[in-house]
């Protein structure tokens, strides 16, 4: 399989936009597709951050200048150069009726060798795959947040992907300076399936007071050795999201096991999304009190 | 040009992450359990709206930002840089 050159990422949202950014630091042409201007102007700001943070969050490397890197990145609403795109990243939300109709748009403009994958937490890629006239040519490429810190993916084959889309992947991965793992397709897949619940059963004892939010993380920190723990995850990868996800697993499995935490829900209504909105479980406040 | 303590408002830009437990000022935050790597962040931005100073790239370095003592250092550095250059 040859190089990988330009790759179209759908979405400027945590995902899309850490997806741009290591992208770009790789050597990539990245276009990066949103609805707005407002949206990509954010988006830029957030590659920006990410490319001073990144040092300091444990990149390594030699330090090339942040002009350079954004310069790879076109920024569009209109799907600009997708049809020279060799490979697209889609990460919106997980609403399949508007993932339908970017699939539909993806199939349009790309030419019949672009690979798709999916970057979703719980939607079926074999569902994605029928929405395309290239279901061989459509997997899912679950990235981990923060995207340009992370060496692993979760890859999942849908009933008709290819071995050869497959070997693409792994291709981009490899330029990525990443790895990925392969799973068959299962709504949630290995990681969400797991996590969701975790995250949602987290919730559930903070809603019902056996814990606080601290407590439980540091809980998985200390004793477990995790990173971070289950709601510091939900806040960085965005109650809403979260929210969407375990409502997927639900409607997926029709198990109650899987149904949202009040306490989730409602904090989703009052727009505590977490890190993207200043305040979730914790305060990402940057002034003094 | 007198060196002023910083270490004040740096512990209790800090208290608001850390519930009960109460920072030594030589203790690694990260370590802590309170927060996570992701929180070196915050800390940039604080300090350079707190204090008025800029954090260059050669600056970003964990080891200026794990504990309250290297911190206030990294201000006492950063504002004796800005009074020279100002004074100049």
């Amino acid at each position: 399989m040859s190089e990988i050159h330009t790759v179209g990422v759908v979405g400027a949202g945590v995902m899309g936009t850490g997806l741009a950014q290591a992208l770009a630091q790789s050597g990539h042409r990245v276009l990066l597709v949103d609805r707005t201007e407002e949206i990509l102007e954010g988006a830029e700001r957030k590659i920006r951050e990410g490319l001073r943070f990144g040092r300091l969050l444990g990149a390594k490397g030699p330090r090339e200048d942040r002009d350079t890197v954004l310069k790879r990145i076109t920024f569009t609403t209109a799907y600009e150069g997708f049809e020279e795109a060799d490979f697209v990243i889609e990460n919106i939300t997980e609403d399949w009726g508007l993932k339908q109709g970017v699939y539909r748009r993806l199939d349009a403009v790309c030419p019949p060798r672009t690979v798709f994958a999916a970057n979703t937490s719980v939607i079926p890629i074999t569902r994605i795959g029928a929405a395309t006239s290239r279901p061989d040519r459509v997997l899912g490429m679950h990235f981990m947040n923060p995207v340009p810190m992370k060496p692993t993916v979760e890859m999942i084959r849908g009933h008709h992907t290819s071995a050869g889309t497959v070997d693409t992947a792994r291709t981009l991965l490899a330029q990525l300076g990443k790895e990925g793992i392969l799973v068959e397709d299962s709504p949630g897949f290995v990681t969400n399936r797991v996590l969701m619940l975790t995250v949602n059963e987290a919730v559930y004892l903070v809603h019902e007071g056996v814990a606080g939010a601290e407590e439980v993380d540091r809980i998985f920190k200390t004793c477990f050795g995790h990173t971070m723990g289950p709601l510091e995850t939900a806040d960085l990868i965005g109650l809403d999201t979260i929210l969407q996800s375990v409502e997927g697993l639900y409607a997926a499995f029709s198990d109650s096991k899987y149904r949202p935490c009040p306490l989730l829900v409602r904090m989703v209504d009052a727009g505590l999304l977490g890190r993207k909105s200043g305040q979730g479980f914790y305060s990402y406040a940057t002034t003094l009190a | 040009m007198t060196t002023a303590d910083h270490k004040p408002q740096i512990l209790a830009f800090l208290a608001q992450f850390f519930g009960e437990h109460r920072l030594a000022e030589d203790e690694d935050i990260f370590a802590t359990g309170f927060v996570n790597s992701l929180f070196v962040m915050q800390l940039v931005l604080f300090v350079e709206g707190e204090f008025g100073i800029t954090v260059e790239d050669e600056d970003l370095e964990i080891g200026n930002f794990n504990t309250v003592l290297a911190l206030d250092a990294l201000v006492t550095r950063k504002r004796a840089v800005g009074a020279a250059d100002r004074s100049a």
